[in-house]
């Protein structure tokens, strides 16, 4: 049987596929339903985008109006939405070889290519220029640009080209909790720095443990995951040593005026966790990994949600606190 | 006479339609809400009428004169 691959469905791009979506079961290319735009938008992505773009505006020192804030982070969700849809427009090859991703929208031919292409840039431009409107230029610019580096720089760009598309593309998913800290301040300090910079570390362990045990997922597709090209050993050894460079950038975003006791204490605990985890599966030789079905990389992966998650909470804790005279330094 | 029975096709639609009604109904009262606030704020506004504006009038003539 010959096996299918992405790289020959892809031969020009998206257009290429457009007889492959078009031969899809079913006649409901031009009549998706309503949740089939919404999955179109990576409704789980956009949770993550919102919660740390709304803790990045309010540890800002400055107030923003309640429904100021509730707009900004509509239009940076639906920003996000829209990279994803960009996304399931270029990538529509890819995944519909892959089992993780074949029942998209795209690839199910639910939706056209085309309807999603159209959809990710009206929505694009309805979120950048509304955020433009309701907050102020810089967040506008830099929700356009994280549409753009999402889009353009990983998904056409690094994705299919480079082992370390993770690493670098995983600045797109950063970006959310700069923007919500230029909504309330117009600027970029430090703290909005380190935040990116925290997300940032955190991408490439938490997707490469997932490519651990994804792994016939890839290679299928073609995309040249680090456990592709240079095997899982040397996949086991890069999650350790991204999760050891990410341990000072969390810890020291604690010292300054957005962090406090009470997120030392709990980034503490979650960086001597992280760090357990990724020596553990650096130990591990793959017969072990196997025999087990991957139970301490699927364990890895699913704390590293939470090691996120409890991270920004602590920041917003600490934020909520303040006013009480309990949280910050 | 007995109507045709719905097709799942316009079953689907129909959610789609209210489903997009629904979005534009929250944009508007998204963008209306934004709106009153910035008016209420203030914001990007000078408050003046029927006077010349206090930022284009020079220092020496004195801001908000009535003057033609």
């Amino acid at each position: 049987m010959t096996e299918l691959h992405a790289t020959d469905l892809h031969a020009s791009g998206p257009l290429a596929f457009d007889a492959a979506a078009t031969a899809a079961p079913g006649d409901w290319a031009g009549n998706g339903g309503f949740g089939d735009f919404v999955a179109l938008l990576k409704p789980r992505v956009m949770s993550l985008v919102v919660f740390t773009a709304m803790v990045g505006m309010l540890v800002a020192p400055v107030s923003v109006h309640p429904v100021v804030a509730l707009a900004a982070i509509i239009f940076i969700a639906l920003g996000a939405g829209a990279s994803g849809a960009l996304n399931m427009w270029w990538d529509a090859d890819i995944d519909a070889v892959m089992r993780r991703t074949m029942n998209r929208p795209v690839p199910s031919g639910k939706v056209s290519p085309g309807e999603a292409l159209g959809f990710g840039l009206s929505l694009s431009a309805l979120a950048v220029i509304m955020l433009g409107l309701a907050a102020n230029l810089l967040a506008a610019g830099l929700l356009a640009f994280t549409i753009f580096f999402y889009v353009v720089v990983y998904s056409m760009g690094l994705k299919r080209l480079t082992p370390q598309n993770i690493v670098i593309g995983g600045a797109a998913g950063a970006f959310p909790p700069m923007i919500g800290w230029a909504v309330a301040t117009g600027g970029i300090s430090v703290e909005a720095v380190l935040m990116f910079a925290l997300i940032f570390m955190w991408t490439p362990p938490h997707f490469w443990a997932l490519a651990l045990f994804m792994k016939d997922d890839y290679s299928r597709a073609g995309v040249p995951m680090l456990t592709v090209t240079h095997g899982r050993r040397v996949t086991r050894a890069h999650i350790l040593a991204y999760t050891l460079a990410l341990v000072p950038v969390a810890i020291g975003t604690g010292f300054t005026a957005i962090g406090g006791p009470l997120y030392l204490t709990v980034s503490a605990g979650l960086n001597l966790w992280f760090v357990v985890g990724a020596w553990q599966i650096w130990q591990r030789p793959e017969e072990q990994a196997e025999a087990d079905k991957y139970l301490v990389e699927k364990k890895f992966f699913r704390f590293s949600l939470l090691y996120l998650f409890l991270h920004f909470g602590a920041l917003l804790a600490e934020a909520a606190l303040r006013p009480y005279g309990l949280g910050g330094w | 006479m007995a109507l045709e029975p719905v097709h799942e096709l316009h079953t689907r639609r129909f959610g789609r339609n209210v489903g997009i009604g629904l979005a534009l109904v929250s944009l508007v009262a998204l963008v209306f809400g934004l709106t009153v606030v910035k008016v209420t704020n203030g914001d990007q506004m000078e408050g003046f009428d029927h006077v010349q504006r206090a930022s284009v009038v020079p220092e020496d003539q004195g801001a908000g004169s009535t003057a033609p």
